[in-house]
């Protein structure tokens, strides 16, 4: 399992999500956006969480054009697995491989804290060793979380079973620490090998650390 | 010549940047404000050309980059 993630200027998440990956026993390349190709052998494009170009403009406005990125698409509409974190959740965003957009949190202040989560769907490799109704604690750092669709878009991620985890509280109860549409956390691309979330699971791998209710997520995407 | 591009959060996408700066608006007493919208401004110092060729060209910066269009409306002013 070769796993590649892409480091831009600004991504502060690369050896977090390197140090779970590894701790998963994938291999796994830190693979800096100038390049123009991936890893030939690469199995999943992990686009992790920071700043990328300091958000100028809008959040990810402008990694969408560095180098990498083509490959990147290429990959994913080649049915590659491609998992974004965070920042990495608003580059997919931005080049159009999921659907919607980020705005500021509805408080306008950055919100980093741990946050509740509830499987919403579990057909996918993202979520598939969680069951619908399970309730995750995972850390949330971010300020343009608040995700944006139109109503007829969103209906359609709901019949094709995109919408795949929402805030929540510890019962599993709707709650919506920034404003998102319906509580929205995470969804997936309509093929199911795009995904894409605010929270942070590879922060959530060891019960030291308050969770590792990451690790089932990031499993899911080695398998199937 | 220069160019400047408004962009705005569509109608009807909710705003929280204005909302808070009408909240504190009105902690000041400015109670006569109804509402509060807060957008970017670019300004673009570009070649001399053709007007209509400067906005087809700048109409494709905002698509492509500039604006979130999903989003954002923008408008393009030649100054």
């Amino acid at each position: 399992m070769k796993v590649s993630v892409v480091v831009f200027p600004g991504t502060n998440c690369e050896m977090d999500t390197k140090y779970a990956y590894e701790k998963l026993n994938a291999d796994v390349e830190l693979v800096f956006h100038k390049n123009e190709t991936l890893p030939n052998d690469t199995d999943l494009v992990v686009l992790p969480g920071g700043f990328s170009y300091g958000d100028y403009l809008r959040s990810a406005a402008i990694a969408k054009f560095s180098p990498i990125m083509k490959d990147v698409i290429r990959f994913a509409n080649d049915g590659g697995k491609v998992l974004g974190i965070c920042n990495g959740f608003q580059m997919l965003l931005e080049m159009g491989l999921l659907e919607g957009a980020m705005k500021r949190n509805s408080n306008v202040h950055f919100i980093s804290k741990y946050h509740h989560l509830r499987v919403v769907n579990n057909e996918n490799d993202f979520l598939q060793k969680l069951n619908i109704g399970d309730v995750l604690n995972i850390p949330i750092a971010h300020g343009e979380g608040n995700y944006f669709i139109d109503e007829k878009a969103l209906d359609e991620l709901y019949a094709n079973n995109q919408v795949l985890l929402k805030y929540s509280d510890e019962n599993g109860i709707d709650k919506n620490p920034n404003g998102s549409v319906d509580s929205i956390a995470c969804i997936c691309n309509k093929n199911k090998n795009v995904f894409g979330l605010m929270p942070h699971p590879e922060r959530a791998i060891e019960t030291l650390l308050g969770s590792n209710d990451g690790i089932k997520m990031l499993q899911g995407l080695m398998e199937g | 010549m220069k160019v400047i591009v408004n962009i705005q959060l569509k109608e009807g996408v909710l705003d929280p940047q204005g909302k808070a700066v009408h909240h504190a608006l009105s902690a000041l007493s400015f109670n006569e404000v109804n509402d509060v919208r807060i957008g970017k401004q670019i300004i673009l110092q570009v070649n001399e050309g053709n007007e209509q060729d400067i906005k087809a060209k700048v109409a494709n910066m905002c698509e492509e980059l500039l604006a979130n269009t999903v989003i954002e409306n923008y408008e393009i002013e030649l100054a």
